[in-house]
């Protein structure tokens, strides 16, 4: 037996941004603290919240002695399936009625990026062509690049999206990375409520966008993690992938219910797959049974099942939609009234991005120091991008965090 | 329609041929239902803090004294498939060097056959089958196996079955694990285990774990990818957990850290439904006494069946010896039965297995067993 451990090289990776700065969070005695890190919704008393239609589900499942534990097929719950993809692509979908579409299972919005990324190097723009350019927008979600790398894609590229100066969409920069792409390059779309910038296309851009990815026939991939969540609304928030749809593109959108179902730990997501017709819609799915089988062989039920009830009962739906629309509300009238104090504050620079910017995040315009000074000062945790979660704030501290931002920025510039 | 039997279910089934949700686990369930102080938060990457230390308690024992020394680590993932990626995925990266794809992978011949697709989708490139089957005298081929352990590389990757071996039901005794584990020490080859049937198997979970624990005790350095698939019944809520044992605290963590990583571009965070209701379990002493007692009403049933063919077989006067039957161990039975026999069961007497001969005891019941045992004796009598 080897003397040492057999890992003895294995380096200690380092914890994950996002994470390490809730653990700090966790770990301040402050009583003063705001946690606008993690991206989770928060109520106004600042805690957790288990939608009511979710909790009266969970009850129903709960006490149903039809159900059982048997395994799901390996792309899951059909139920689940087919209403969720019919969630994002709307009940009078073209695409649903001529039965060119099809949904995989996933374990929340990463799973379903994953399953897609591992289709797509084996099976897309030739067989396991590992060089096929994966765009991914600047800034993104920290993690698409690792799992489009983990997936074996060796050409991960960015995108121009955020411009820092004007603090908005950067369209000109985002335009010209698309007609200077190779051909049949993936690029990775928000679908709404851009994380981490807020920003999104208007309808006007999007539609320059999509007859650019047409010209040069580039893949569209769509992460849809806050439909519902983003404007209050289930259609606004998906008009990108339905117009994409509309215009005859096939394209692959990972969806996830972990922020608009509040079930964040029961991993439920989607992959929905456009595909010209059924045969190849068909094809592909079983390509995608072959690989999941090597992941987790088949999804977990609890999850799906809540999901795939509230969406076929129209009364649960009905809840739902609304216990949604609350959460988006909430945040709308945080956007407002950080938005108001720090014009009344006259805190220097401009704040109307603050209600501009969409969803669960506001890209604030905090530099490095100013961030800083937030966390080891006022103890108000924010990424070091200057990125904070508009669910962290509450009536009660909206005053606190307004007045340490406008001390930020008037110390530090 | 009417006389179709499924020896191929993968699931347990009832005498009444019906899946099982276990009831201690429908007990759980209500009280998470009704549990106002949980909620939805994502899980931490590695999973729920007690489902992690509690799932690999129960494979290493309560006395377990890696578990003392603070040198094991738990990794919720998504049953044991999950386990075995994740572990995979580690290991392709880290073990035996660096991204080090061609460190040989040992998966037994036969074995289930998701081993091999786990191994090279994770990135192996030179995966081989170790001899364990012996078809002529429908056993374990020890001789083979060990041959085929002195000769391989050192640092070689071994999958090896906790117990009740899928799908053959051939387990080493406790004298030939030791063997086994003797010679994988001197040749520095690396245990993974696959524990899927834990409780399941005999009845007990101690014992069913008594591999495991051995080849901790021997100082082993190791992987076990646990499923509460079976002994839970939770087959759709994904549970599983994969141990790592360590020399130290420090290499574990450092391991730990690296799965995070791994984890967090697959699934981000793993689902918390069934390892809820496992944790919840494993730390109720009433709860956990009921759980005992679910699966030993599981494990006896198929022990029952297995007694009952063999004897129904016996009684016929089928051709050929049919102890292996009651001897095997778990879910499945390599009848023996070969290709033409297999053909004749599915088609014309609408009993379905697998081509391998592979049955699920689980598929017998009271009132099937005479019709399947006097099917066997006519495939066997009519073809050789």
């Amino acid at each position: 037996m080897a003397a040492g451990s057999l890992f003895a090289s294995v380096p200690r990776a380092p914890p994950v941004a996002v994470f390490q700065l809730t653990a700090d969070f966790r770990e301040d005695r402050d009583p003063r603290k705001v946690n606008l890190g993690v991206g989770a919704y928060r109520t106004d008393e600042g805690q957790p919240w288990v939608l009511p239609v979710v909790k009266k589900v969970e009850q129903k499942i709960a006490n149903d002695a039809s159900l059982n534990h048997e395994y799901l097929p390996i792309l899951g719950l059909p139920e689940f399936r087919a209403n969720a993809s019919r969630i994002v692509l709307g009940d009078d979908s073209r695409a649903i009625k001529e039965n060119r579409v099809g949904g995989v299972q996933c374990l929340g919005g990463t799973g379903g990026l994953r399953i897609g990324a591992e289709f797509l190097r084996r099976w897309y723009n030739g067989t396991n062509n590992t060089a096929t350019p994966v765009y991914i927008s600047s800034p993104s979600w920290e993690n698409h690049n690792s799992v489009f790398v983990n997936a074996g894609f060796k050409d991960i590229r960015a995108y121009r999206y955020w411009d820092a100066a004007k603090r908005g969409l950067d369209l000109e920069g985002l335009l010209e990375d698309m007609e200077s792409a190779p051909e049949f390059s993936i690029f990775v779309l928000h679908a709404c409520a851009h994380n981490p910038t807020g920003t999104d296309p208007t309808l006007e851009q999007w539609k320059q966008i999509a007859a650019v990815m047409k010209r040069r026939f580039l893949f569209p991939f769509f992460d849809s993690a806050y439909q519902g969540f983003a404007s209050g609304c289930l259609d606004r928030d998906a008009w990108a992938v339905r117009y994409f749809v509309s215009e005859g593109f096939e394209l692959f959108c990972a969806q996830s219910f972990s922020k608009n179902f509040g079930l964040y730990n029961e991993r439920v997501g989607n992959l929905s797959v456009v595909g010209k017709d059924a045969d190849n819609v068909q094809r592909v799915l079983s390509q995608m049974e072959k690989i999941v089988r090597t992941i987790w062989s088949n999804p977990p039920s609890q999850g799906a099942r809540i999901v795939a009830t509230t969406l076929t009962c129209p009364q649960l739906f009905a809840e739902w939609k609304d216990n949604v629309k609350t959460m988006a509300d909430r945040v709308l009238l945080m956007r407002s009234e950080l938005r108001a104090r720090l014009q009344a504050l006259g805190t220097p620079g401009t704040w109307n991005h603050i209600t501009e910017q969409i969803g669960m995040f506001s890209f604030t315009g905090l530099n490095p120091k100013q961030v800083e000074y937030m966390i080891k000062e006022k103890h108000i945790y924010l990424m070091a991008s200057g990125r904070i979660n508009m669910c962290g704030l509450t009536t009660k501290n909206l005053d606190y965090v307004a007045s340490s931002i406008h001390e930020a920025v008037t110390k530090f510039q």
